[in-house]
C-alpha cells in the first residue's frame, strides 16, 4: 500500500451555514505540497471513511508563494498553501480558512477589506498620468532601495491579519500590511510629497496606536516583511507629524 | 455615458484601465480574482529598455534589431518598433510609480544582461520584476478606483461576448464565480488581456493556473482570428512537480551550472554517487562552443532528445540533472540566491549539494489573438492612438498583453514580455480612447435587449447541462490528458505523423468534454463548474495550436519539426561560399514560410491561412546565428 497523506479540513458550503470537520487521504508522493495534495483531492473527492463528497473549494493560482491567493491555516498557522511542504508538516494535516476573514465557501476567504485598507491609506504614488515625461523619479540609493524592496513584496496575502491580536471583523484597525505601505510610499521621493495625508490616514481611529506591539505579524510574513520595523519607524514619523499639526506646518 | 470593459488585470489589462480611465472614461475591470495576484507577478527575470547606461553603446535600433531576429524575422515590425522606441519611456513610468527597481551605486536603475543579446538592457527589480512592475500600476489603478474612475468586477469569469447585427461587439456576458450568476454587461468596447495559454500543456507549464487561453479561445470561437498559435517557447529548465513545474533561470547555467545524466539509465544511484566518468554531459558533448549556455531552443530541444528520443532520462522519467553542486558554494548564494531560495523551498532539498532535477516545460506563447495595427510611414512605427492599433478582427473588441500575437514573431526574447505586455496594454488603451471618441452619439442607446438575452440564455444553458450531465467524465483528468497529450505530440520537436494523431485525439478529447461529470451539485462558488468550462475552450485552443504546427512544414523558431531543418553549415561564416548557398535556401524558405499563420473556427476544427508579413524596416537578409 502506498503511504497515505492524512488530512483534516473544516469545511464550510457557504458565508452563512455551519462549518463542519471531514478527513481524508492523499496518495503521498515526493514533492508534495499542501496545494498539490489539494488538486489531487478535487479529482476524486472522499472522505477517509469512503463517502463521496463536493470538492474543497480554495484559492490558488501562481503556485510559487508570489500571488498570495492561497493563503490558510496549516496546522494552526496562516501560510501559503503552495509553500507548505508535505515531508515538513506534521499529520495529520489540519486546514482551516485564513483566520479574521469572511469565509465564502470551505478554504476560500473574502479579503476585500485587505484592498480597502489599501485605498483608505492612500498606498499609491501620486503621478500626472500614466504618460512619459522624459524623465524617471529621482535617484534613489541602493541601501535605501533595499530597505523599500522588503516592503514593495507585500502580496496582500493576509497572513500578518490572521495572525494580528489587534485585527478582526468589529474593529477598524487597518492592519500591518497597510502600516508597512504607507512607510513604503512614504519613503519615495516623490511619494514623500503625500505623507502627511497618509500618516493623518493611519492617526485617525483604528491607525497606528491601536498596534498592540504583539510582534505577531512578522513571524508569519511569508515575505520575511520587516513589520514591527516599519510600525516603529511610522510611530516616530507620527509624534512628528502631530508637532508639525500643532504647529500648523504641513 | 460610454462604458468601457476590460477583462483582465494582468500588466496588460490594468495599463490599458489606466489609460483608459485617465482620458475620462469610465472603465469596469473583469478578473477571475483580485487583479494583484494575475500570473504578471510570476516574472522573476526583468523587463529590457534600451537605456544605454552601461558604456556599450546600446541603441534603442539594436533592441529591434534583436526582438525581430529573435522571433526570426515573423513579426511585423511597425509594432515591434513602436514598443522599443517607447521602452524607456515606460520604465521611467514605471519608476514614478514607484516601482522598485534595483540601483546602481550612483542610485539610478541597474541593467543586467539577458538571453540572447550582447548588450545589458534588462531593468529589474531583485529577483521579483514582475510583482513589482503589477503592484505600480495596480497601485494607480486603485487610486483611479478610488476617485471613481474604475470600478473592478474581481471574481467574474468573463464568458463570451455579444455582437449585434452588424458584427459589432456590444458587450459581454460574465459569470459571478460565487453566485455563479450569468449576466449581460452592455458596453461600447471591450479589451481582452486574460494572458497566455501555457495551461494546455499542464503540468509541464511555469505559468499560473490562470493561464489557460479560456478567454482567447472563447471570443475565437465567437469569430475573431487567432494568429501564430504554434509558437510556443519552453523553457529548458524547470523543476519538476505534479502541480506546476516551477521556472529556474537562465542564470543557473550561466553561472556554470552542467547539465547530464546518468550513462546508463537504470542507474539507482543517487547523482553524488555517480562518478565523473559515469555522466552524460550532453549539452557539452552536443555544442562544444557553448556547452550548457546553448540558447534556451536549442537546449530545450537537447534536452528533449535525449530524454525522449534516446531514452537517457533520469530513472526513465522526464527528468535530467542541472548541478551546480561543483561550483564555489559561497558564489552560487551570491550569485543565485534567489533560484536557491524556489528549489529550497518547493523541492527541499538544496541544489548547493545535491543536482537539481529539471525538465522543459511550456514557457510563453507568442501566438494570440490577431490585432491590427496601423503604420505611420514616416516613423515605420505605429500611428499612435489609431483605433486600428490592437483592434482584432471583430469591431469594438480589443486585445493586448500575452493574449494577442503582436511583438515576438517566432520567437520571444527574453524580459521581452514584459515590457509587450505594458506597452500593448498601453497602446491598446490609447487606441480604444480613439475609438470611443469617434463613436456615433446616441449609439449606445441602440436596443440590443434581445442579443444579450439570447446569450446570457446560452450561457445558462451551457451551465444546466454541466450541472445535470452524468456523462463520467472528469475534468480535471481530461485536463491532464489534454497537458500530456500536447507535451508530448505538439511540443519541443514536432513530426508530422505525429500532429495528425494529436489532432484526433483532441477531437476526442472534445467529444469527451461534451460529456462531463462535475460531480458537485453546489451552485455557490462552484469551482469545478468554471473549471469545465475552462477545459472545454482549451481543448478547441489546443487543436488551434497543432493545426499551425501540422500547417507548418519548416523550423522558425520555437516551431521545431526537425525534417525540414535547415542547418547553418558548421564552421562557415557569411562570405564562405557554403554559408551562402545555406543564405539562398533560407531566403527561399522564407518566401514560402515568412508568413503569419491566421485561423478562424469553424465547427469542424480550425481552419488556417498564412498572411504577410511586414518586414520593411529590417529585411530578412540575416539569419539567426547565435554561434
Ligand atoms: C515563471 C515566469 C517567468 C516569467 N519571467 C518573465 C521575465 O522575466 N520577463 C518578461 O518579460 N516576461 C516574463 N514572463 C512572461 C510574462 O510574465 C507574461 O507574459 C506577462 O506577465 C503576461 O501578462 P498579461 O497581462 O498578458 O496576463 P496575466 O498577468 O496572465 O493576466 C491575466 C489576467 O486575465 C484575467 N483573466 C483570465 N481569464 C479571464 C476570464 N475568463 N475572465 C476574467 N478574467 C480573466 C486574470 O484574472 C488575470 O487578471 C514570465 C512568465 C512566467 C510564466
Ligand atoms: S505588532 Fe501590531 S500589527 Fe503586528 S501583530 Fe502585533 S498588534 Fe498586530
Ligand atoms: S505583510 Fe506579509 S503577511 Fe502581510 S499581507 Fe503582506 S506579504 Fe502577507
Ligand atoms: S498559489 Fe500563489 S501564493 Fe500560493
Amino acid at each position: 500500500m502506498t503511504e497515505q497523506i492524512e488530512f483534516r479540513i473544516r469545511r464550510q458550503d457557504g458565508p452563512e451555514t455551519a462549518p463542519y470537520w471531514q478527513a481524508f487521504r492523499v496518495p503521498w508522493r515526493p514533492g508534495h505540497n499542501v496545494v498539490s495534495a489539494l488538486m489531487v483531492l478535487r479529482e476524486n473527492p472522499e472522505t477517509a471513511s469512503g463517502e463521496r463528497v463536493q470538492p474543497v473549494a480554495w484559492e490558488f493560482n501562481c503556485m510559487e508563494e508570489v500571488c498570495g491567493a492561497c493563503s490558510m491555516m496549516v496546522n494552526g498557522v496562516p501560510r501559503q498553501g503552495c509553500a507548505a511542504l508535505i515531508d515538513d508538516l506534521e499529520q495529520p494535516i489540519v486546514l482551516e480558512p485564513l483566520a479574521k476573514f469572511p469565509v465564502v465557501r470551505d478554504l476560500m476567504v473574502d479579503r476585500a477589506a485587505i484592498f480597502g485598507t489599501l485605498q483608505r491609506v492612500k498606498a499609491w504614488i501620486e503621478i500626472d498620468g500614466a504618460w512619459s515625461v522624459h524623465q524617471g523619479a529621482p535617484r534613489i540609493s541602493p541601501q535605501e532601495w533595499l530597505e523599500n524592496y522588503h516592503y514593495s513584496q507585500c502580496m496582500s496575502c493576509g497572513c500578518c491579519l490572521a495572525a494580528c491580536p489587534q485585527y478582526g471583523p468589529g474593529n477598524d484597525f487597518v492592519g500591518p500590511n497597510a502600516l508597512a505601505q504607507v512607510r513604503l510610499m512614504n519613503a519615495h521621493p516623490t511619494g514623500r510629497y503625500n505623507r502627511t495625508e497618509r500618516l493623518h490616514a493611519i492617526m485617525a481611529e483604528g491607525g497606528l496606536s491601536d498596534c498592540g506591539n504583539a510582534q505577531n505579524c512578522v513571524r508569519v510574513c511569508p515575505k520575511e516583511i520587516p513589520l514591527t520595523t516599519a510600525i516603529g519607524e511610522l510611530g516616530r514619523e507620527v509624534t512628528l507629524q502631530l508637532a508639525r499639526d500643532l504647529f500648523g506646518k504641513s | 455615458m460610454r462604458r468601457v470593459i476590460v477583462i483582465g488585470g494582468g500588466l496588460g489589462g490594468l495599463w490599458a484601465t489606466l489609460r483608459i480611465a485617465e482620458a475620462g472614461f469610465r472603465v469596469a475591470l473583469f478578473s477571475l480574482f483580485e487583479v494583484k495576484r494575475s500570473h504578471s507577478v510570476c516574472a522573476q527575470g526583468g523587463i529590457n529598455a534600451s537605456l544605454d547606461t552601461k558604456g556599450q553603446r546600446d541603441s534603442i535600433w539594436q533592441h529591434f534589431v534583436d526582438t525581430i531576429k529573435g522571433g526570426s524575422y515573423l513579426a511585423n515590425q511597425p509594432p515591434v518598433k513602436s514598443m522599443c522606441d517607447e521602452a524607456p519611456g515606460l520604465i521611467q513610468t514605471f519608476e514614478r510609480m514607484g516601482v522598485t527597481f534595483s540601483r546602481t551605486p550612483e542610485g539610478i536603475m541597474d541593467l543586467r544582461l539577458f538571453g540572447g543579446v550582447r548588450n545589458k538592457r534588462t531593468v529589474f527589480a531583485g529577483a521579483s520584476t514582475g510583482q513589482q512592475l503589477l503592484y505600480g500600476v495596480d497601485e494607480q489603478v486603485r487610486r483611479l478606483e478610488a476617485a471613481g474612475e474604475v470600478e473592478k468586477r474581481e471574481w467574474w469569469e468573463f464568458l463570451s461576448i455579444v455582437r449585434d447585427d452588424q458584427g459589432v461587439c456590444r458587450g459581454i456576458v460574465a459569470m459571478d464565480l460565487k453566485r455563479m450568476e450569468v449576466k449581460a454587461f452592455p458596453a461600447d468596447v471591450v479589451v481582452l488581456a486574460t494572458g497566455g495559454l501555457g495551461q494546455i500543456y499542464a503540468p509541464k507549464t511555469t505559468n499560473s493556473t490562470n493561464s489557460t487561453g479560456a478567454a482567447a479561445s472563447r471570443v475565437f470561437q465567437q469569430g475573431a482570428l487567432f494568429a501564430n498559435g504554434e509558437f510556443f517557447q519552453f523553457h529548458p529548465t524547470a523543476m519538476l512537480g505534479d502541480d506546476k513545474t516551477r521556472l529556474m533561470s537562465e542564470a543557473a547555467r550561466g553561472e556554470g551550472g552542467r547539465i547530464w545524466v546518468p550513462k546508463d539509465p537504470s542507474d539507482q544511484r543517487p547523482p553524488n554517487d555517480i562518478p565523473e566518468r559515469e555522466r552524460f554531459y550532453f549539452l557539452e558533448e552536443w555544442y562544444p562552443t557553448y556547452g550548457n549556455t546553448a540558447a534556451r531552443d536549442v537546449a530545450s530541444r537537447a534536452i528533449w532528445k535525449a530524454v525522449r528520443d534516446m531514452g537517457m532520462g533520469v530513472g526513465g522519467e522526464d527528468k535530467v540533472y542541472l548541478d551546480l553542486t561543483h561550483l564555489d558554494p559561497k558564489f552560487v548564494e551570491l550569485r543565485l540566491g534567489a533560484i536557491l531560495r524556489i528549489y529550497r523551498k518547493f523541492h527541499g532539498s538544496d541544489p548547493v549539494t545535491e543536482p537539481m532535477e529539471i525538465f522543459p516545460a511550456a514557457h510563453y506563447a507568442m501566438g494570440g489573438l490577431w490585432v491590427d495595427y496601423e503604420k505611420n510611414e514616416e516613423s515605420g512605427g505605429l500611428s499612435c492612438g489609431s483605433t486600428r492599433n490592437h483592434a482584432t478582427t471583430v469591431p469594438g473588441l480589443y486585445a493586448c498583453g500575452e493574449c494577442d500575437y503582436g511583438y515576438h514573431g517566432a520567437n520571444r526574447l527574453g524580459a521581452n514580455s514584459l515590457l509587450s505586455a505594458s506597452f500593448s496594454g498601453r497602446a491598446a488603451g490609447e487606441a480604444v480612447v480613439s475609438y470611443l471618441k469617434g463613436l456615433e452619439p446616441g449609439s449606445d442607446s441602440v436596443p440590443l435587449s434581445r442579443a444579450f438575452e439570447g446569450e446570457v440564455q446560452r450561457q445558462q444553458a451551457i451551465n444546466r447541462s454541466l450541472m445535470v450531465s452524468r456523462g463520467g467524465e472528469n475534468a480535471y483528468a481530461l485536463h491532464r490528458e489534454l497537458g500530456e497529450l500536447m507535451t508530448d505530440r505538439v511540443g519541443v520537436v514536432r513530426d508530422n505523423r505525429q500532429l495528425d494523431q494529436a489532432f484526433g485525439e483532441l477531437k476526442a478529447l472534445e467529444e469527451r468534454a461534451e460529456r462531463i461529470d462535475l460531480g458537485e451539485a453546489s451552485g455557490w462558488a462552484n469551482q469545478t463548474l468554471s473549471y469545465a468550462r475552462q477545459v472545454r475552450d482549451m481543448i478547441q485552443l489546443a487543436q488551434v495550436v497543432a493545426r499551425g504546427a501540422q500547417e507548418r512544414d519548416e523550423c522558425r523558431g520555437a516551431h521545431y519539426k526537425p525534417e525540414f531543418e535547415l542547418e547553418i553549415p558548421q564552421g562557415k561564416f557569411p562570405g564562405d561560399p557554403e554559408f551562402e548557398v545555406y543564405r539562398q535556401a533560407w531566403k527561399e524558405n522564407n518566401r514560402k514560410w515568412l508568413k503569419s499563420t491566421i485561423a478562424r473556427y469553424t465547427p469542424d476544427g480550425p481552419e488556417v491561412r498564412f498572411e504577410t508579413v511586414d518586414t520593411t524596416i529590417l529585411p530578412p537578409e540575416q539569419p539567426r546565428d547565435y554561434r
